[in-house]
C-alpha cells in the first residue's frame, strides 16, 4: 500500500512492541496530576454519582423487602435482562458487518449512510417507536408483509421488544466497532489472502479476533443501552407484564401511584447493570487486551 | 409549542423525580424565565373590557392531557379578556403534574382527571381552596373507521383475536376502565397496557390494535381516525375533573379568573363541545 | 512444489553460479527483452516469472518488466518511492494491475486471479503475523485457508519451524518473538502455502544490526533452497547483493539497470546506484587513456576507451593531501573543500566539493592528522589504476 519506507515500520509496535516491556506499573499515580484537569475530572464525576446517591439515601429501605417480593418485579427483570441480551444479540449480527462495510469498502453515498446510521441516537426514542411502527407495525410500510406473508406481527410481543430495543442500541455497536475497524491494520486482511483466505474467511478468523476488544466494548455499550430502553419499547411494543412490560416501563408506571415501588424498582434494575456490566469488564476487556 | 413544552416538562419531571434531586429548582427556572420577561413588557395601562380588579402577570395552569384542546381555547379567550395577562399551560399525566406540584413546581391552578390525583396535592395541603370538579369524561370505545370487527359493546372486547389496549391501571383512563369491566363482571385480556390515554388512541389511530377504552373526549379529538362506540357500563365509571386553586400560587388573583372562566357558562360550552360532560351537582 | 521442500539442502552452489553467468542482458537498460511476447502461449511449458508490472496511481506510473526463471532470487533495488512495494502488491494481487500490463507464472495468467487464489507467498515488511494466534497457527493458517485438515496443517507447521529452528516457539504469541524470530516465522508461513512465487518486501528492515547480519545468512540458505521464483524487495544494496541473484534497480517507476550484483556493484549507470554501492560515478568521453568528464576536469584511466563512458572508483582510492603533493605520482589530483564528515565504523567518509565532487574514505587517525573540518581545504588524488571505465 505504502511505498517501502524502511524508516517508518509502523507495526514493529504490533508485532514486538512488548519487548519494549509495555508493562505498565499498575497503581503508579505520577505524582503531579495537573489540577486543571483533576478538578473538572472531580465534578464530572460527582455529575454523574449524585443522582445515584440521592435515589440511594432517598431509597425506601424500610418497605423495600415487601416491594422486591413482588412477583412482576423478578419477572420485569427478567424480560428486561432477556430482551437485552438478545437485542444486543440481534445487533452484533447485523452491526458487525455494517460495520465492516463502512470500514473497509468504498461505495457511492458511504458518508450519508454513516450518518444514518448514527439517526437513531439523535431520533427521540418515543419517534423511534412511532417510526417502528409505521414501518414494521401490523399496518406498516414491511409489517403489513410480514403480516399476510408469514402471520408475524411485531408490536405487543416480545420479539417487538428486542426489536425497539436493538433499533436504538445497535448504532453505538456500529460506530464502537467501526472506529476499532478503522483503527485495525487492513494489511492483516490482505496478509490472510495472500495466505488463501477469501475475503470472508480473512475477516473471520483475522479481522474479527483483532477487534474483538472493540466488539465487546461496543456490545457492552449497545446491551446498557438496550437495558434502559424505555420511549421506543413502550410505543412499539406496549406494556403488558411479563410479555413486553420491561423494568424501565414497569419503573415509570410505578411512578405514576407508587413513587417508593419505583424507587425500589430502580435500586433493582441499577444493581443488576452494576454487577453485569462490571463481570463483563473483567473478563472481556482483560482478556482482550 | 406547547405540546413540546408539555413533553418536556413531563419528561425531566419524572427523571428527576426520581432522582429527587433538583426537580423544584429546575422547574422552578423553566417556570420563571417564561413569567419574568412578560411580567415586566406587560402593559398595566390599557383599558380592557372587564370591570374587575385590573389583572397581570402569567397564569400557570397544570392541566391533564386530556383537557389539552379546550385549555388552550379558554387560555386565548382569557387573553384576549384580559389584555397583560398570559396563560402558560402545563399538560401532562395528572399523576406526574401532581407529583411536581407537592415537589415545589410554582403553579397557579391545578386540573386533574380524577379525584384521587388531585387528592395527592389536598394531601399535602398545596391547595389554597377546596377542589370543584368543573367537568365529567366518560370512556367510549375507539375501535377503527368503520368499525370493522362490529364492536358494539364493553363485552364484543373480550372477543378472542381481537387486539384491545387499555390504559395502565396506574392512570385514571385505566383506572376507570378496569372499573367499568369489574361492575360488568367482564375479564379483558388487553395486549398492552398503555402508559397514558393518548398512547392508547394512538394505537388505534396507527391501526396497530383493533380497539382501545379511552375518553369521549379523545375520540372526539381524533376526528375520523377513530369510531366511537359508547357503551352502558362507561356510566358506572365516569370520571370527575376536578379544579383548585394553589397554595403557594405566585398569581392568585389572575388564577382565580381563570377558573372562574373555567366554570362559567362560555368555559363549559367549550368544554361540552370537546365531548365532556356538565357536572351533576 | 511438492517434494522439494523435503529434499532440503543440495542445491546450494547452484545459485551462486548464476551470480555470474545467470544474466547475459545485463547491461542492458532499456525495457523489455528480446521481443519475446508471451502473451498467448497456451501450452503450460514455460515456467517461472513473465511481467510486466503496470500500475497508474495519480501521476505516478509503474512500468518495470520482471522475469525470473525457478529457482532465481530477484530483489528490487531502489531508493524510497520508486514503486517498489507497488510492484510487489501487483505481483501478490493486492494492487490491480493496469492497462498494459501482463503477469504470467508457470504458463498460467495471473493478471484476473484474486491474490487469495494465486500461487503467491509474501513475507511483508513487519511481518504482520497475526498476534491472537501462535507461532504454529500463523502457520497453519495458510494450509488450514487451502483446505488441509486442522491436525494436518499444524503438523506441516511443526514441520516448517522445525526447520526454521524455532521448534519451542510453535506455542508463542508473536508479540513474544524478537524480531528475528518473528521473520522466521513469517518466512515459514508464507513457505507453509508452496507457492510457486515468494515475494518478500525489505525483510530485514524491521531488523536491528545485530541480528540482521544471522537473520540475512539464515535467509539466504532459505532461498537458496526454494525452488521457484523468489522476488524481494529492499532499499538496501547489502541485502540485494548477498540474497538475490539478479538485481533490477528500479527508480522512479523504471528500471534503470539490471544485472548480477558483482556487476551492478562494478558498473553502476546512475548516481543511485553508484552512491548505494559506494562508488564515485562520472561520466564522460574517452580518448584513449584520458576521460573528459561532464563534471569539468580530466581523468587518467587504465583502460583504453574511445567515446562516451562512465569512470567509477571507489572512495577508498582516493587520498587526502593538506598541501599540494609534490613528489606523487597519481596523474589524477584535484583541489577540493570538505563538504561533510560522516562516521561509517571506523572509517570516515569525506565528502567533498570543488573542482570535482567525489565521496573519499579516511581512516579516523589519517582524518585527525589531516585536521579536517567542514570548509577545510584539501588535495585529491586517485590512481589510475584504481579507477574503472567503461561504455555508457
Amino acid at each position: 500500500m505504502t511505498p517501502s519506507d524502511p524508516s517508518a515500520a509502523p507495526a514493529d509496535t504490533l508485532t514486538d512492541g512488548p519487548r519494549r516491556g509495555r508493562g505498565r506499573t499498575p497503581g503508579r499515580v505520577r505524582g503531579g496530576t495537573p489540577l486543571p484537569l483533576l478538578v473538572p475530572a472531580l465534578v464530572g464525576l460527582a455529575f454523574l454519582l449524585l443522582p445515584l446517591v440521592a435515589l440511594l439515601i432517598r431509597a425506601p429501605w424500610r418497605s423495600l423487602p415487601d416491594q422486591l417480593a413482588k412477583p412482576e418485579v423478578w419477572q420485569a427483570l427478567r424480560l428486561s435482562l432477556f430482551s437485552a441480551t438478545a437485542a444486543t444479540a440481534v445487533s452484533l449480527v447485523l452491526g458487525v458487518p455494517l460495520a465492516w462495510l463502512l470500514a473497509r469498502t468504498r461505495f457511492p453515498g458511504r458518508g450519508l449512510v454513516r450518518a444514518l446510521v448514527t439517526l437513531p441516537l439523535v431520533l427521540p426514542p418515543v419517534v423511534g417507536g412511532v417510526a417502528l411502527l409505521l414501518a414494521l407495525g401490523r399496518n406498516g410500510v414491511v409489517g403489513r408483509l410480514l403480516d399476510t406473508w408469514f402471520g408475524i406481527t411485531l408490536p405487543f410481543t416480545t420479539a417487538g421488544v428486542v426489536v425497539a430495543e436493538a433499533f436504538v442500541a445497535m448504532p453505538f455497536l456500529v460506530i464502537s466497532v467501526e472506529g476499532t475497524l478503522r483503527a485495525a491494520d487492513p494489511r492483516y486482511e490482505e496478509a490472510a489472502m495472500t495466505l488463501g483466505a477469501s475475503r470472508f474467511t480473512a475477516f473471520r478468523r483475522v479481522t474479527l479476533p483483532l477487534i474483538a476488544p472493540g466488539i465487546a466494548a461496543g456490545s457492552v455499550l449497545a446491551w446498557a443501552r438496550a437495558l434502559g430502553e424505555f420511549g421506543a419499547t413502550i410505543t412499539f411494543a406496549g406494556n403488558f407484564p411479563g410479555r413486553t412490560q420491561t423494568m424501565p416501563l414497569a419503573v415509570y408506571l410505578a411512578l405514576q401511584s407508587d413513587p417508593d415501588a419505583a424507587i425500589a424498582l430502580s435500586l433493582v434494575l441499577l444493581l443488576v447493570s452494576v454487577a453485569v456490566l462490571a463481570g463483563l469488564r473483567d473478563r472481556w476487556m482483560t482478556a482482550a487486551s | 409549542m406547547t405540546t413540546r413544552s408539555a413533553r418536556r416538562n413531563r419528561r425531566s419531571t419524572r427523571t428527576l423525580q426520581v432522582a429527587a434531586v433538583g426537580a423544584a429548582a429546575l422547574l422552578a427556572l423553566s417556570a420563571c424565565s417564561s413569567s419574568d420577561d412578560k411580567a415586566d413588557s406587560s402593559d398595566t395601562t390599557k383599558s380592557s373590557s372587564s370591570s374587575s380588579p385590573k389583572l397581570s402577570g402569567t397564569v400557570t395552569v397544570f392541566a391533564a392531557a386530556s383537557l389539552k384542546e379546550s385549555f388552550t381555547a379558554l387560555g386565548q379567550q382569557f387573553e384576549k379578556e384580559h389584555p397583560g395577562t398570559k396563560v402558560t399551560f402545563s399538560f401532562g399525566g395528572s399523576d406526574s403534574l401532581a407529583a411536581s406540584i407537592t415537589g415545589g413546581a410554582p403553579a397557579d391552578v391545578f386540573a386533574a382527571a380524577s379525584p384521587k390525583t388531585m387528592a395527592i396535592v389536598t394531601d399535602k395541603g398545596d391547595a389554597a381552596t377546596a377542589p370543584a370538579t368543573f367537568v365529567r369524561n366518560q370512556l367510549e370505545i375507539a375501535t377503527l373507521p368503520g368499525n370493522p370487527h362490529k364492536v358494539a359493546s364493553l363485552k364484543d372486547l373480550t372477543k378472542s383475536g381481537l387486539k384491545v389496549v387499555l390504559c395502565d391501571k396506574t392512570v385514571p383512563c385505566g383506572a376507570a376502565a378496569q372499573k367499568a369491566l369489574d361492575a360488568s363482571k367482564l375479564k379483558l385480556t388487553p395486549v398492552s397496557y398503555e402508559q397514558d390515554v393518548k398512547s392508547a388512541l394512538t394505537k388505534v389511530e396507527l391501526k396497530e390494535a383493533d380497539a382501545a377504552v379511552v375518553y369521549k373526549t379523545d375520540v372526539k379529538a381524533a376526528g375520523d381516525k377513530v369510531e366511537g362506540v359508547e357503551f352502558p357500563e362507561s356510566a358506572d365509571a365516569i370520571n370527575d375533573y376536578p379544579i383548585a386553586l394553589l397554595k403557594d400560587a405566585p398569581n392568585s388573583a389572575a388564577a382565580k379568573a381563570f377558573i372562574a372562566l373555567v366554570q362559567s357558562a362560555d368555559g363549559q360550552k367549550v368544554l361540552t363541545d370537546a365531548g365532556f360532560l356538565k357536572p351533576t351537582s | 512444489m511438492t517434494e522439494a521442500h523435503e529434499a532440503h539442502p543440495a542445491r546450494t552452489a547452484e545459485p551462486t553460479d548464476k551470480d555470474t553467468a545467470g544474466d547475459p542482458t545485463g547491461t542492458n537498460t532499456d525495457v523489455g527483452p528480446t521481443g519475446t511476447d508471451t502473451t498467448g502461449d497456451p501450452t503450460g511449458t514455460d515456467t517461472g516469472l513473465d511481467a510486466r508490472l503496470v500500475v497508474r496511481r495519480g501521476t505516478f506510473l509503474l512500468d518495470v518488466e520482471l522475469a525470473a526463471a525457478p529457482g532465481e532470487v530477484v530483489a528490487l533495488l531502489g531508493p524510497n518511492g520508486a514503486g517498489k512495494t507497488t510492484a510487489l502488491r501487483a505481483l501478490a494481487g493486492l494492487t490491480p494491475l493496469s492497462e498494459g500490463g501482463r503477469l504470467r507464472l508457470d504458463g498460467a495468467a495471473l493478471d484476473r486471479t484474486p491474490p487469495e487464489a494465486r500461487p503467491v507467498g509474501v513475507v511483508f515488511q513487519d511481518y504482520l503475523l497475526f498476534p491472537h494466534l501462535s507461532a504454529l497457527d500463523n502457520v497453519a493458517f495458510g494450509p488450514r485457508c487451502q483446505g488441509v485438515p486442522k491436525a494436518e496443517a499444524r503438523a506441516q507447521a511443526a514441520v516448517w519451524l522445525e526447520r526454521m529452528g524455532l521448534a519451542e516457539f510453535a506455542g508463542t504469541r508473536p508479540r513474544r518473538l524478537s524480531g528475528g524470530q518473528a521473520q522466521r516465522v513469517a518466512v515459514a508461513r508464507a513457505l507453509a502455502t508452496r507457492p510457486r512465487l515468494l515475494l518478500l518486501d525489505e525483510p530485514l528492515a524491521a531488523l536491528d544490526a545485530r541480528t540482521r547480519l544471522d537473520v540475512r545468512a539464515q535467509l539466504r540458505h532459505h532461498l537458496a533452497d526454494f525452488e521457484a521464483v523468489a522476488v524481494l524487495v529492499t532499499h538496501d544494496p547489502l541485502d540485494a547483493m548477498v540474497l538475490a541473484d539478479r538485481l533490477v534497480v528500479v527508480e522512479d517507476g523504471r528500471v534503470v539497470q539490471e544485472g548480477g550484483p558483482s556487476d551492478i556493484a562494478r558498473r553502476p549507470r546512475t548516481d543511485y546506484i553508484a552512491q548505494l554501492v559506494g562508488l564515485n560515478l562520472y561520466r564522460g568521453e574517452a580518448e584513449g587513456h584520458t576521460v573528459a568528464l561532464e563534471a569539468g576536469p580530466a581523468i587518467t584511466t587504465t583502460e583504453r576507451l574511445d567515446g562516451p563512458v562512465f569512470v567509477a572508483f571507489p572512495p577508498g582510492a582516493v587520498t587526502l593531501h593538506r598541501d599540494r603533493p609534490t613528489g606523487s605520482s597519481a596523474r589524477n589530483l584535484w583541489q577540493c573543500r570538505v563538504a561533510g564528515l560522516e562516521t561509517h565504523g571506523d572509517q570516515i567518509r569525506v565528502a567533498l566539493t570543488g573542482e570535482l565532487p567525489l565521496a573519499a574514505d579516511l581512516t579516523t587517525v589519517a582524518a585527525a592528522e589531516l585536521g579536517l573540518h567542514a570548509g577545510a581545504p584539501v588535495w585529491a588524488t586517485v590512481k589510475a589504476a584504481q579507477t574503472h571505465a567503461y561504455p555508457a
